[in-house]
């Protein structure tokens, strides 16, 4: 009997001491609440008309199959195995994706100042779209903005390097002075390395001598 | 543990630093990011890296812009991985993989996807999508959800 039990002590031991593999494998599983998704119900792809007008394609494999969808609202939707090639309309993907859409950051844009000759002094006209720039890029949060300076040709290049880069300093200004981060604005000096207008060198060409503001 | 959150807190102090791939531009009701394990609540200026994922609640949705100009919201429950983003803004060569887990999604191609067609690839549970230059949207739905 003693040695029954003993012996069913030994094997208890044995089964304890040993490490647990099986908990590990537990805890390297993903959490059940998501990341985890067993064979889908439902899912539709749907390719928008971008504001613009043009609708560009998404071609959808699944498995063998293949959608290609190139017209507004062109859909592939698959559902319980079965999947088909539809078409949606626009109050029914407002009524699916109402909250994504709305979510959607403002897509980049891209702003032009222009300056006189061999200045960072911006032109009469300029100096009026500056206030309605400014305003725009206040509407956005958080905005990444790239500020690009350049020159026309007149002049030589390092003369037109260091004038390109205080032309996108004084514009960073600007937008310091608005209340924009000045770490979420970075400057460039191009020179007369890209030219808006192609000419030959020493022409003063006014749609050179420009700033591109990029903010995303 | 306590490090690696000390060093993803400071990542976001400082604000935009190498490995940063997009910057969250909106975000409303419960939005998380989840980063090397750990889950920050996600707020509207925080930077969103390559491998993270953008987790929002039955109320949430967010926005993220890229550094290519691409942009993707993801509406209420819904889990987006960004398994790789690469960008080069000289030559605007880059690869954008994005997997949508559940949940829906708004996209809108950026400057990768001018420059080559591949570039950018969408994957659901059921499928993957190849995106040249658009705007499109995507829904998976659990069952019995």
């Amino acid at each position: 009997m003693f040695a029954l039990v003993f012996g069913a002590l030994v094997v208890l031991g044995a089964i304890y001491a040993q490490p647990a593999p099986l908990e590990e494998t537990v805890l390297v599983l993903p959490s059940p609440d998501e990341h985890v998704v067993q064979p889908p119900l439902e899912e539709t792809v749907v390719v928008l008309p971008s504001p613009d007008g043009h609708t560009g394609t998404v071609v959808v494999q699944r498995g063998g199959e293949r959608h290609v969808l190139n017209r507004p609202f062109a859909a592939s939707r698959t559902s319980g195995g079965q999947s088909e090639m539809t078409q949606l309309s626009d109050a029914e993907v407002r009524q699916s994706f109402g909250a994504a859409l709305k979510a959607l950051p403002a897509p980049p844009s891209t702003f032009l100042l222009y300056f006189v000759t061999a200045t960072d002094e911006l032109t009469d006209a300029s100096k009026d779209e500056l206030k309605q720039i400014l305003a725009a890029l206040k509407e956005r949060p958080v905005p990444d903005i790239m500020v690009i300076g350049h020159t026309d040709t007149v002049g030589e290049l390092e003369t037109n390097d260091l004038l390109s880069a205080q032309r996108a300093e004084r514009v960073k200004g600007f937008l310091v002075e608005i209340g924009i981060p000045a770490a979420q604005i970075q400057t460039a000096g191009r020179g007369e390395r890209e030219l808006l207008v192609p000419t030959a060198d020493n022409i003063d060409e006014p749609r050179n001598r420009r700033v591109e503001i990029n903010v995303r | 543990m306590r490090w690696t959150l000390l060093v993803c807190l400071f990542c976001f102090a400082a604000g935009a630093v190498a490995g940063d791939v997009g910057r969250i531009k909106a975000a409303t009701g419960s939005v998380f990011l989840e980063r090397q394990g750990g889950r920050l609540p996600a707020t509207v200026g925080m930077p969103v890296q390559e491998s993270d994922s953008l987790v929002t609640g039955a109320d949430g949705s967010a926005g993220v812009t890229f550094s290519d100009s691409s942009v993707l919201s993801v509406g209420p429950s819904s889990v987006l991985a960004i398994e790789h983003y690469a960008f080069d803004s000289t030559t605007h060569n880059g690869h954008f993989d994005a997997s949508l887990k559940k949940g829906t999604l708004a996209v809108i191609s950026g400057k990768m996807v001018k420059h080559s067609p591949d570039a950018m690839r969408v994957r659901t549970p059921s499928a993957i999508m190849g995106v040249r230059g658009t705007e499109f949207v995507v829904k998976v739905t659990e069952p019995g959800s």
